[in-house]
């Protein structure tokens, strides 16, 4: 129940402490917003109050004559500036039928979600442009607004006034619709349940932001963003408005936290990139918090209609599902694709012989949704976990019951198991887990002390929940990738370079915002080669350092950035074993390579560390004949498949039946992430998105009124959970390591979040068992708790 | 006003936020901007020893303040005996490596800035009584578990 054994010093499964802190603990680093460019103008959005209407006229006049304001340009403007060459881009086409109506950085006639761009102003500070947004005015003919994702669906109005239909996709994955159907009419047992998945707001606490620096003579142009996605971002940019994509250098600095929500190719980008390169200026733009939260792309938004059947014994035999998913106004980078990536998670760690799945798309007048933590795994964790607790309610079965008769090969270790759901699950051993997770949160003990206070009818009443996950992580196989029709590969590329003094460099295609790549990734180093991680530097996050990468996303970094890193390192020794071989005078076969360093088998005393060779290398006046001078060695990993992190959480709340208060008063998780590089960081990203699921369940929901309003966008009234709403958290991990990659590794950047909405919400279904309560929408709010206590609607 | 030690003289705006002073006008961009609601505590900065959200105050009412950033923790612990390690760190910053209390950093000089005022005030608190007194500051990455750590390891291990 240990991670890795430590091997070599800073090496795999060592608690290093990260080389980022030092800079971010002393305020030396710099973020976006830090970054100033001499002459910069100021960049602000002139955004739709309304959540459908018509763009009358635009009088920018007042806001014209202001001090310090450049310009003010609007849609129709900017339309005939001819800045772009292509609409905004949409990488992930679910079907070739897909309805994407095109959309600019800044709508022209009709604004379709409230914070929709429909101008923009130029000044020369921040405080003039805030000033001169306020005096643009626009006179609107509002629209029938498509407040809901229901609304969609029912078509009572349209999202876009020149489509007639809101529904943009129906995706099916249905191998074996008869087999489904005899499965339900066959059951024992059936159960079906409509679960909402409101939509959330990524909120990393750094808001965005980008400055644009052009150089008028050689036509070139740098980009800062904060950005996840530096590398897909310059193909897009260039893609989007035509300008070289060799006259592109993209660069994200220290980025404050993604989550999703700097995964995307934004208006403000395109909007500084165009509009510096016409004018010959810097321009600039930094998000304002309302503007993250309402205007910025959303995560979640899906109905999910589940069903499934169980024969006497409670073996699963069929599930089936179908969402209904809110895309927003418009198609973003990858928003067709979110509800997709969970579609083949739906019958969870269960060997279930029957799956049928489809989703259908639909525009509504609110703000777009795209990816956010765990995008479209999480809300597959939540469908199966929850139905599965409401068939062991069905059945009259303990949860943990029900769920170990279904694990996949018994809750016993497995490898390369072909799900129904038609992927092959890398590796997975489910009980120790389960066991482990069950004895650490104490349950039997738990459940005592629930049916006493049951039976004194105490008004503080404990719910236990719990949640099996597996995720689907390592995006991605290439080929996987075009089958779903996504417009990008998922391979990662990394170089490692010793050099002349004996230091390294490794230059990583993926890019962190948080999660302690450099760190990480000198562990690889360290593990691989004998070098002491402090002798290595990770180059990253600007594409004329790091020219291809695929960047950071879907807990992808390690298993495929990471490999491609070890696969690099390889390559360095296998070259300097050569060298080393040269220098010994002796055959390459007889070399040896242990702790960094070269020996000859028999001869122990003839050795050489690794980091010596590099100035050899460089020298190059006694290499092998015919080698190229030189440690360097660059490689693309593809992965040949996913990779299936799992776990066991369970979640006990507290619940004041008298008021509806709710409180979350112990946390438990045993995760498998397969092979540990850095334990320390491994917990940090399990801490963090446990309490992201949590807040999912218990506080967040971004809330649109009947006219499309959002009337929560700012951090005073979204409810991010403050130090107040958690408690500690108890996580131990078991090692199972995957098969789809020679470190063994696998991912846990959403882990947390994919484990955890579903344990909080099984917990409090279960404390308010007694009052008939089978299914709780979330947020479980007190007033949503009092209301089913008390026979309401919940 | 004073900031970390050095005097600065500057004609402002009289509706200048200090955190844009701070950033801006005195060009120190440790300080992070966070919200527009003085939620979050990323501008968390000391004024006169105490911990100020610098969003909520203009910089015309810290003419002559002693103003303490992130970027002057480190100088001012030298000054009171309490740095510590290798670095010479404030001993909150060195907790907050040490218990890995930090994965993007943004939140994290407001964070700091706010615990090493909490500590002044209440030098052995509870597990309950740290995250009362982190409540004004919102960190999305940690979900709070190695900061409330991180306080306690600064506080001398009280739990």
């Amino acid at each position: 129940m240990t991670a890795t054994v430590q091997s070599t010093p800073g090496g795999f499964g060592t608690r290093m402490l990260r080389k980022e802190d030092p800079q971010l603990l002393t305020g030396e680093n710099k973020f976006i917003d830090d970054i100033k460019a001499p002459g910069q103008l100021w960049m602000g959005m002139i955004r739709s109050p309304y959540a459908h209407a018509m763009i009358d006229a635009i009088d920018a006049t007042g806001a014209e004559s202001m001090p310090g304001v450049h310009s003010v340009l609007t849609g129709a403007q900017l339309a005939d500036m001819g800045l772009w060459l292509a609409p905004m881009p949409c990488a992930w086409p679910v079907t070739d039928d897909m309805v994407n109506p095109p959309h600019f950085p800044v709508a022209v006639s009709e604004a379709k979600h409230v914070g929709d761009i429909v101008a923009v102003v130029l000044c020369n500070d921040r405080y003039a442009m805030a000033d001169a947004v306020e005096q643009v005015i626009v006179d609107y003919t509002p629209l029938p607004a498509v407040a809901t994702l229901q609304a969609a669906v029912d078509g009572t109005a349209m999202a876009h006034s020149d489509l007639d239909t809101n529904r943009a996709y129906h995706w099916p994955l249905d191998p074996n619709p008869e087999g489904t159907a005899a499965a339900f009419a066959n059951a024992a047992h059936t159960v079906k349940a409509r679960f909402i998945q409101q939509r959330l707001i990524p909120m990393p606490m750094e808001p965005r932001g980008c400055l644009a620096i052009p150089s008028p003579a050689g036509g070139e142009i740098v980009l800062y963003s904060a950005s996840q996605i530096p590398h897909i971002l310059k193909v897009m940019i260039a893609a989007t408005t035509g300008i070289p994509e060799n006259k592109i250098r993209v660069i994200a600095p220290s980025v404050g936290g993604g989550f999703g929500g700097k995964l995307n190719v934004d208006a403000d980008a395109v909007l500084a990139v165009t509009l510096a390169n016409k004018l010959g200026l810097p321009v600039r733009w930094t998000e304002e918090r309302s503007e993250c939260a309402g205007a910025s792309h959303q995560g979640r938004g899906q109905i999910q209609h589940v069903e499934a059947a169980a024969d006497a014994d409670g073996k699963i035999t069929a599930i089936r599902v179908h969402l209904d998913a809110d895309m927003g106004a418009y198609m973003m980078l990858i928003t067709p694709g979110i509800p997709l990536l969970g579609s083949f998670l739906y019958t969870g760690v269960y060997d279930v012989a029957n799956f049928s799945f489809s989703c259908d798309g639909y525009f509504t007048n609110m703000t777009p949704t795209d990816a956010y933590r765990g995008a479209g795994r999480p809300e597959a964790s939540y469908a199966i976990e929850r139905i599965m607790d409401i068939m062991a309610r069905e059945i009259g079965m303990a949860p943990e019951e029900l769920r170990a008769r279904n694990y996949i090969n018994g809750g016993e270790k497995f490898e390369n198991f072909d799900a129904a759901s038609t992927l092959v699950f890398d590796s997975g051993h489910y009980k120790p887990a389960h066991d482990r997770a069950l004895e650490m949160a104490d349950v039997a003990g738990l459940r005592a002390e629930q049916a006493r206070r049951r039976d004194t009818g105490e008004a503080k009443q404990l719910g236990i929940g719990m949640c099996t996950y597996v995720e689907i992580c390592g995006l991605a196989p290439s080929r996987a990738l075009g089958g779903l029709n996504y417009g990008a590969g998922g391979w990662e590329h990394a170089t490692v370079r010793l050099l002349p003094t004996g230091k390294v460099e490794v230059v990583s295609g993926s890019t962190p915002h948080g999660q302690g790549h450099e760190t990480s990734w000198s562990q690889i180093i360290a593990e691989k080669m004998g070098i002491d991680p402090n002798d290595v530097e990770v180059l990253h996050s600007d594409t004329a350092l790091s020219p291809l990468g695929l960047d950071t996303y879907g807990s992808r970094s390690l298993s495929v950035g990471g490999v491609a890193i070890a696969l690099a390192a390889d390559k360095v020794i296998d070259k300097a074993k050569l060298i080393a071989a040269h220098q010994f005078e002796a055959s390459p076969e007889d070399i040896e390579f242990a702790g960094g360093s070269f020996s000859v088998a028999g001869t122990p005393s003839k050795s050489v560390h690794i980091q010596e060779l590099g100035f050899a290398a460089f020298t190059a006046h006694d290499l092998p004949d015919g080698m190229e001078p030189n440690l360097q060695e660059q490689v693309s990993f593809d992965p040949p498949n996913f990779a299936f992190p799992f776990g066991t959480h369970v979640a006990v709340v507290e619940i004041d039946t008298e008021t509806g208060g709710i409180e979350l008063i112990d946390y438990v998780g045993v995760d498998d992430c397969g092979v540990q590089v850095n334990p320390l960081i491994v917990e940090g990203q399990l801490h963090g998105g446990i309490a992201q699921g949590a807040a999912q369940a218990l506080f967040e929901e971004a809330v649109y009124d009947e006219d499309g309003n959002i009337t929560n966008p700012s951090l005073m009234d979204y409810l991010v959970p403050s130090a107040m709403e958690l408690p500690l958290i108890k996580l131990d991990s078991t090692v199972t390591p995957s098969t789809s990659n020679p470190l063994g590794v696998k991912g846990v950047g959403e882990a947390g979040t994919i484990g955890s909405a579903a344990a909080v919400i099984n917990a409090v279904c279960d404390a308010l068992s007694p009052y008939g309560v089978i299914d709780m929408e979330m947020p479980a709010t007190p007033q949503r708790i009092w209301k089913a206590i008390n026979g309401g609607a919940a | 006003m004073t900031v970390n030690g050095d005097s600065h003289s500057h004609d402002v705006e009289p509706r200048t936020l200090l955190v844009h002073h701070i950033r801006e006008g005195v060009g120190l961009t440790g300080t992070n901007i966070g919200c527009d609601t003085s939620s979050c505590g990323a501008c968390t900065v000391h004024v006169g020893g105490q911990s100020v959200k610098s969003c909520t105050m203009l910089a015309v009412q810290a003419e002559g303040a002693d103003i303490t950033t992130i970027e002057g923790l480190a100088a001012t612990a030298r000054t009171d005996g309490s740095a510590t390690g290798d670095q010479n760190w404030h001993p909150m910053q060195e907790a907050f490596q040490q218990c890995h209390a930090l994965q993007c950093g943004y939140c994290t000089p407001g964070m700091v800035m706010a615990a090493t005022s909490f500590l002044k005030e209440n030098p052995s608190p509870t597990e309950a009584e740290i995250r009362e007194g982190l409540e004004g500051n919102l960190c999305r990455c940690t979900g709070y578990h190695n900061i409330v750590k991180a306080v306690q390891a600064a506080a001398g291990g009280a739990s």
